[in-house]
Formats: structure tokens, sequence, C-alpha cells
């Protein structure tokens, strides 16, 4: 067990660097933040003096090295547009995000698991076809399609919600919403096929020959079997909480880390954009974590065999 | 001695395609009877209907009772008491056939406490009195495994005790040993038999495995695409088989003792349900087969010896060797 956690700990700072070092050197190489901060038309020994400044005139190497050492002690750096610290711009952010995302996670688990489990439990029926139906348009139309239909008709044609912006509670509805739409149709059709693929298992036809109820054995013994797949998806959900709402927040004008990353990275405000990339693969690569931990809770087939 | 199950005109049908067309069989108190045939003829769907666990989509008729009890058309509460309680089943794949993600001695707990009520510690102590019954070594030590952790023959015993958990009069046996080495496979058998004589219950033993049967079994019944086509006792069966199929299938496994003579395969495959022969459904893969078995189906009969047979031209009584030598000749031409 031991061994099984330390590997894949180690797996996961490993996938961290790697995030770390793409986002450091992609960054760099496809644009100066000199020039999208200061404009075009500024004399050349300004832009010298800025890069001399943000230490973007050394060597890609050196840049990274002192890059590196800055995270292992804390420092993740300062953004170029007021000199405050990236990690507190991003920390600000965080709260108004998960406000969107926390609800749309628990809206796609409440609806899309037992959605997908009906609909595997009555294979065939009016209803099982009427999820696939609804899972399929969730998930296959756009969140900025299904953002600007909501807008269409709560906020312009009913106006019983706001259009965008934060504030009440109401503010978060339509966003929360427009967020959890494709997950919960995704959860549907995932949930549903897990179970179909368990209720066909000899080992079902064996709880029933035992005499179990049909009610237990899907408690019992369906759903334990199921929940390995299903957690895989739930995993890569809440993996995305704090990225998971980028586009939705535009459309919304909700000031979360979503808005806050498209701004960063459109003025290459570098320290900003590295330390949400530097969060984003943190809070994935932790929910992975976690995610392969259950699996050995939940099937103890993948649990890896104690040294003999 | 009254019938301990009797099984009437059970039909079968999937998605309109009969599968089973009107089975009638009993079952005594104690006895072991074996169920012989080709995959897809219908051995296993009969007692999967017979206690109810074929899916909705499965059309069922004819009736089962077992007792007193009518089983066909029971509502499930009535079979779920059934089930495992007076009926036990196991099955092919020991392995897949127990939970993965459950702990050996839960499952087993499980099926005492559906069906004697046991919690507890009583539960576990009966479990491990099961599970030393069926042979796993080291019960007390293995109770908290899960089934991946044993053996396919193992699994099997563990099957066997939960089978057993509810003190059935009948176990169903649905190929309990075709997953199985060949070594484990007389053990299971072995134990099986043992386990019937010391419980007094009744066994339905599935299997295409002709020797598993003779070693089980008292009686044998021989199913050819969804209907009995031979019934009788063993020795007399397995002596003088007289219908074509029963023979075929004897003909078809290699013989220990005796001469080496080429093994005769059954010419051709099983019928497709969905497009069954007119007549009899054997007649095109028969060497006996004549103009009246291509437009007429012979019905199940009971002969003088005891045995019935659903066969218009069967084979002569007596005349064993004369066969094997016209059969083997017409095969070689």
């Amino acid at each position: 067990m031991i061994r099984f956690v330390s590997l894949r700990l180690l797996r996961a700072l490993v996938t961290i660097l790697a995030v770390m070092t793409f986002a450091f050197v992609v960054l760099r190489m496809s644009g100066d933040p000199a020039e999208v901060l200061l404009g075009p038309d500024v004399p050349q020994n300004v832009i010298d003096a800025f890069r001399k400044q943000w230490g973007l005139d050394a060597p890609l190497w050196q840049q990274y090295l002192s890059y590196l050492g800055a995270i292992f002690s804390g420092d993740f750096g300062l953004s170029m547009r007021d000199r405050s610290p990236a990690i507190d711009l991003v920390m600000e952010r965080i709260p108004a995000t998960l406000q969107l995302t926390i609800p749309a996670l628990l809206l796609k688990l409440g609806i899309g698991i037992p959605a997908g489990i009906y609909a595997a439990l009555h294979r065939d029926s009016a209803l099982d076809r009427g999820v696939i139906f609804l899972a399929i348009l969730g998930f296959t139309i756009p969140s900025f399609v299904m953002g600007l239909v909501l807008v269409l008709i709560f906020a312009v044609t009913l106006g019983v919600l706001p259009s965008g912006g934060i504030g009440t509670w109401q503010h978060a509805i339509l966003p929360a919403i427009t967020i959890s739409i494709g997950g919960i149709g995704i959860l549907a059709r995932f949930s549903r096929s897990a179970m179909i693929e368990v209720l066909g298992q000899p080992y079902i036809r064996t709880a029933s020959a035992k005499g179990v109820k049909w009610r237990d054995v899907v408690r019992g013994h369906a759903l334990p079997n199921a929940a390995v797949p299903i957690v895989t998806i739930v995993g890569f959900m809440v993996g995305s909480l704090i990225a998971g709402a980028v586009v939705v927040e535009t459309i919304f004008s909700w000031p979360g880390i979503g808005r806050l990353l498209i701004v960063s990275v459109s003025n290459r405000d570098l320290a900003v954009v590295q330390c949400i990339l530097l969060l984003i693969a943190a809070v994935m690569v932790v929910s992975n974590l976690v995610v392969d931990l259950l699996y050995g809770w939940l099937d103890p087939r993948l649990r890896a065999q104690p040294a003999h | 001695m009254a019938n301990l199950v009797e099984i009437r005109d059970l039909r079968v049908a999937f998605d309109g395609v009969p599968v089973l067309h009107g089975i009638d069989l009993d079952v005594r108190p104690g006895e072991a009877l074996g169920l012989v045939g080709e995959s897809g003829c219908g051995k296993s769907v009969t007692w999967l209907a017979a206690l109810g666990l074929l899916p909705s989509k499965a059309k069922v008729s004819g009736t089962v009772t077992l007792g007193e009890t009518d089983l066909s058309g029971a509502p499930q509460a009535k079979l779920e008491k059934v089930r495992g309680g007076r009926i036990a089943m196991i099955f092919q794949d020991p392995s897949s056939a127990l939970n993965p993600v459950l702990k050996v001695g839960r499952q087993l707990c499980e099926a005492l406490r559906l069906h004697r009520g046991l919690t507890g510690n009583d539960a576990r102590r009966e479990a491990l009195r099961l599970m030393d019954m069926v042979g796993i070594p080291d019960a007390r030590g293995r109770f908290s495994l899960y089934p991946h952790e044993f053996s396919g023959g193992q699994c099997q015993r563990l099957m066997i005790a939960m089978a057993l958990a509810g003190e059935p009069d009948l176990l169903i046996a649905d190929e309990p040993t075709t997953a199985l080495d060949a070594t484990i496979q007389a053990q299971i058998l072995d134990l099986l038999a043992r386990l019937r004589a010391e419980m007094n219950m009744a066994i339905v033993f599935i299997s295409h495995d002709l020797g598993a049967v003779a070693q089980v079994c008292e009686r044998v019944c021989v199913m050819y695409a969804g209907r009995i086509v031979e019934q009788g006792a063993v020795g007399l069966l397995f002596e003088r088989p007289r219908h074509p199929y029963t023979r075929g299938l004897f003909d078809a496994i290699p013989r220990l003792h005796g001469p080496r003579t080429p093994l005769v395969p059954i010419p051709g495959t099983v019928p497709d349900p969905r497009n069954l022969p007119k007549g009899c459904a054997f007649q095109p893969r028969c060497a006996h087969a004549r103009g009246f078995c291509q437009s007429e189906r012979p019905d199940l009969l009971a002969q003088k010896d005891g045995r019935k047979l659903a066969c218009a031209f069967p084979l002569p009584e007596g005349s064993e060797e004369v066969e094997r030598e016209v059969r083997r000749e017409g095969m070689l031409q």
C-alpha cells in the first residue's frame, strides 16, 4: 500500500513539473510581454529596460531555473500589470469560480448518475431512450450556445433571472446550470453503460440465484462494481473545478479564474498565467491521485499486491 | 415417491424465437439427474427459466412446481425465497460468478442471512463451517479475502458453500467443472457426490461432459435443439443409446480402454433456433434419417425398457458393435 501511494505521488509531482515547464516555455516562445504591455510605439530602450527589470533578457534556461527556485521557496512572482503578487490575484478569484463549479458538480452528480442508473435498469424503455437522447443533446451542445439560449429564455424573455454579473445567488443559477449540462449528459451516459455492463456479469445472476432481492442486487452487488468507471469520470470533473468555467465565466461576466486567465493570457502577464496553470495542474493531479486511491478502495483487484 | 420438481411443457422464446419447445422433466427427491447436450440446446435455459432468472425479454410459458409450490408466474418475493433456499444454483465460470468487490465471507453470510436468518457471529461461524465442509483450507484466515485471491477450483468450492447455505433440496450445477483443470474437475465432482449423499439433496448436473455425468448421475436427459430426445437411467443410455444423437455424443469422445478406434464426430452443426429444420431437428445430421424424419417430428415416448425416446427410426437394441461398424464405414466412404 505504501509503495502504491508513493509511486502515484511521485507520478503526480512529475506531471506537475511537466505542466510547469511546458507552460513556461510555450508562454515565452509565443509572444513578448513587453510589446503587449507597453504598446507598439515604445522606444527600444524602454523595452530593454522593461525586459531587464523582469529578467526577460536572461537566457531561457536561466529564467527557468530562477522560476523553479522561486516556486520552491513559495514565490509565484508578480503580475506585470500592477506588480501585485500573482498568487494573491489568483487566490482572490477562486471563491467566485467555486461558487459556480461546485453547485454545477453537485448537479452533475445528483442528476447524471441517477438518470444513467435508472436508464440502465429500464433498458430499452421509452424513458431509457429519453435519457440517452437528452444526454447526447446535453454534451453535444457547446456551453457558449447553451449559455446564450438560457439567457435568452430566462433573462431576456421571461426576465426571471439576471443575465450576467455577480451578486445574489440568483446570479449563479444560469452559469452553474450551463456548466453542469454537458457533465450531466456525460455522467448519465457513462453511468448507464457502466451499469449495463455490470448487470450482464455472472455474479449478478449468482446474487439473484441465491435469493437476493432485486433492489439489493442493484444496491449491494451492481453499484459497487459500476462505481469504478463512474469514479473515473467524476474525478475528472472534480479536477476541472478550477478550469472548467473559462467559457461560461466569460459569457456571464463572472469574475472568476477563467476570466483572469483569458485577460492574463492576452496581456502576456506571465507570472499570473503560470500561477493559474500550476494551480489547475495541481488540482487535476490531486483529484487523479484521489481517484487512484479510490480505485484501490473500490476494487480490491486493483490494489497492488503486498511484497511477499 | 412424489417428485421434488415437476416441469410441464416449459417453453421459452427470446425476441419471438423459440429456444425451448415444451420440456417435461421430473426431479425426484435426492436423485442426481444429468442434462446433456451441445451448447445452446437449452440445458441451462430450462433451469434459469424455472427459477425466473432469465432477462425480462424472454417469454416463458408452462408450469414448474416445487412440491406444493407453483413457481410459474409466481411473484418475485416467492421466487426469492425458493432461489438459494430450496433450489440453489452454481455456474460455469466460478471466478466471475463471485462478486469481485465483496469479501467471500460477506457473500456467504448474505446467503445465510437470507435463508436461515443468521447474522453476526452466528453467520460467521456457520460460514466457516461451510467453507471447511467444501474443503477450503484455512477458512478462518481466508474469510476476509476477495474472490480474486482464490483459485478457480476454490471459487467453485465457495460457490458450492454459498449454494449449501440455504440447505437446498435441489442443487442445479450448470457446467460446474467446464472452466476448471482436469484434476480440479475430478475433485469438484467428488465433492458434489459426497455433499449430495451427506445432505440428501437432489442434484441436476448440466454438462456436455458425458464422463462427468456418468460419474455423478443416476438418470440422464439428452437434449437437442430445445427438446429432450432421450431420457433414462445412466447405465441404460450409456451402454445402449438408441437415439442417433445420443449415440453420436458417445462416438465423439475418445475411449481409454479397448482398441484404438477413430473418433466419429457428429457431422454438421447445431441448427439455428430461428431456422430449425422441418420434422426432426436432428434429421439433417442423422445417418439414419429417412423421408418421414424430414416431414414429421417424433414425440418423446416411453419405451419398454424404461427409457423415453423421441426417434422414429431408433438404433436397434443390443446391436451396438454392428451399428458402430456401419457408421464408421459410412463415414469413411
